[in-house]
């Protein structure tokens, strides 16, 4: 009989006007004809024209006339964080939790861009016009200043939203090539730890699909640090110590994996597990095969649409 | 953390209550009281205004909860859906439309009702008198009862569906009638309860002279 759950009815109040928006959002995203016209596009003016019978509208529509790629980028990011904060900003309680959640990755990577390009002598101005839009916080250009991570931490992160996650990170090394990027992973394994533990709190849809796609993202980050590892000065202890503890290759695997020596035994270990031994299949680098990076990718797109319709499936039934 | 504690409140009252309720009972069983706990003479002691009054009060409150409930779970969706589809805000309106119309069957039958209440003085009426009045009062209660309960509920399945209907509509047109149906049905369910609401109603005839 399942549980006498009432919710459903009361679901519009806070939620009522965000579900129709996303919906919305959802039934403008570009179909097979929409593809199948713009890969017949010759140039860029064809796109941009191609794109105005969509949802994407006039977006282009004040860009002067040669346009670039690197312009349409720009305007496609501006227009998905444009949505995004305003999503935000009509949300209440639960969700906005979960759509900073979904911030903190973007902050990693510009703190992480900020430092590196400190590192390399780049002008601060340059920096933050590279910095993802989603990722701002207060205060983010002071932490161009920082010279190790205890000062980056008790300077400026320890008022941002980043500052649970530091508490593996703070040594008193300073920062250079090697140190950073241990840094970004040691920020991205306890942010998605955090993550994954809030959304199992939660219970219901949000843990059953949070989960399995954090657990997917944990374990592709396991397998990737492994193999971009091999032939670096990257020990295996610390290795281990970057791999996030809440995939499918928890705890195991990940054993394994922290002893792996070279490509052909971290496929082995992919093997034991069902989900991935086919992402490992016809892999290579060669020209006509899809990189491993690629495999995860498609992997990803595909099982979070299935879930897309998992949670179609639990609102009706559950 | 919040909830442990409302938790434990709830449960500790409702303790409290039930131990009184129960220690109260035996205490009069035990006594040889139990005459006392008497159900009649608690519903005869109650004035027929009383009770009509409060059904009155049910038929328009609960009509009234009914119908906002719907509109606003409608109403969110519309505008959420109608923000990249402004044609939704036209047609969905009907569904507006359907639960405005539970609160003003409730408002119809309170109008229907209030119209049988009559003045009466308990001291110039005979047993009869009493009786119709004592009906009257019973039958009116009753009838704003299933008036404000059935509209209630279909205030809510209006909104529900409704709401379904804005969000179906604004991703594929051709579905808006088809869903429209199930909104019918579920409309009509209110009906019902005015229907019988109007019989019940329509039977209490209050009386201030005593009758042969």
């Amino acid at each position: 009989m399942g549980s006498f759950d009432l919710s459903e009815i009361f679901y519009n109040v806070d939620s009522g006007y965000l579900e129709g928006l996303i919906r919305g959002f959802k039934n403008g995203i570009l179909r097979q004809e929409d593809y199948r016209h713009l890969t017949q596009c010759d140039t860029l003016e064809d796109l941009k024209l191609h794109l105005q019978g969509t949802d994407y509208g006039n977006f282009l529509a004040n860009e002067p006339s040669p346009l670039t790629v690197s312009v349409i980028d720009d305007k496609l990011r501006e227009k998905l964080v444009a949505e995004f904060e305003y999503i935000r900003n009509h949300s209440y309680k639960e969700l906005g939790v979960f759509l900073d959640f979904i911030k903190y990755s973007y902050m990693i990577d510009n703190i992480i861009l900020l430092i590196t390009g400190t590192l390399h002598q780049r002008q601060l101005s340059e920096l933050l016009t590279k910095c993802h839009p989603l990722g701002t916080f207060d205060q983010m250009e002071t932490v161009t200043i920082a010279t190790n991570t205890a000062d980056l931490y008790n300077a400026i992160l320890v008022d941002s939203p980043l500052a649970p996650f530091f508490k593996e990170c703070i040594s008193e090394e300073d920062l250079n090539e090697m140190n950073i990027e241990i840094i970004r992973n040691t920020l991205y394994k306890a942010y998605l730890e955090a993550f994954y533990d809030w959304c199992k709190e939660k219970g219901g849809a949000t843990a059953d699909v949070m989960c399995e796609i954090l657990a997917f993202e944990a374990d592709r980050r396991s397998i990737i640090i492994t193999i971009n590892s091999f032939g670096t000065e990257l020990t295996k202890e610390d290795r281990a110590k970057l791999y996030p503890r809440r995939g499918k290759l928890y705890p195991d695997g990940l054993i394994e994996l922290a002893r792996a020596d070279d490509y052909e035994t971290v496929k082995r270990i992919a093997e034991y597990y069902a989900d991935y031994r086919p992402l490992f299949d016809g892999t290579g680098n060669g020209p006509g095969d899809k990189t491993l990076e690629d495999k995860f990718f498609e992997h990803e797109v595909t099982f979070s649409t299935t879930l897309l319709s998992y949670i179609y499936w639990a609102m009706a039934f559950l | 953390m919040a909830s442990a504690a409302y938790k434990a409140i709830y449960g500790a009252v409702y303790a409290i209550f039930l131990l009184i309720a129960i220690s109260l009972g035996l205490y009069l069983l035990l006594t040889n009281q139990g005459f006392r706990f008497d159900v009649a003479w608690f519903l005869t002691s109650i004035s027929p205004y009383m009770f009509a009054c409060v059904g009155i009060g049910l038929a328009m409150g609960l009509s009234v909860f009914g119908a906002a409930w719907g509109i606003y779970s409608t109403g969110a969706s519309i505008m959420g859906a109608g923000v990249l589809m402004p044609r939704v805000y036209s047609k969905n309106l009907v569904s507006i439309i359907f639960c405005e119309a539970v609160a003003i069957y409730g408002i119809i039958i309170a109008i229907v009702m209030s119209g049988y209440l009559i003045n009466f003085d308990l001291e110039n009426l005979n047993e009869k008198a009493r009786a119709q009045n004592y009906f009257a009062g019973y039958s009116l209660f009753g009838a704003g009862l299933v008036t404000g309960l059935s509209n209630l509920a279909c205030g809510i399945c209006v909104g529900v569906v409704g709401s379904g209907t804005a969000l179906a509509d604004a991703a594929n047109n051709t579905l808006f009638v088809k869903v429209l149906i199930v909104e019918i049905f579920g409309s009509a369910i209110g009906l019902f309860g005015v229907i019988v609401a109007i019989i019940m109603a329509t039977k209490a005839h209050m009386t201030d002279v005593s009758i042969a």
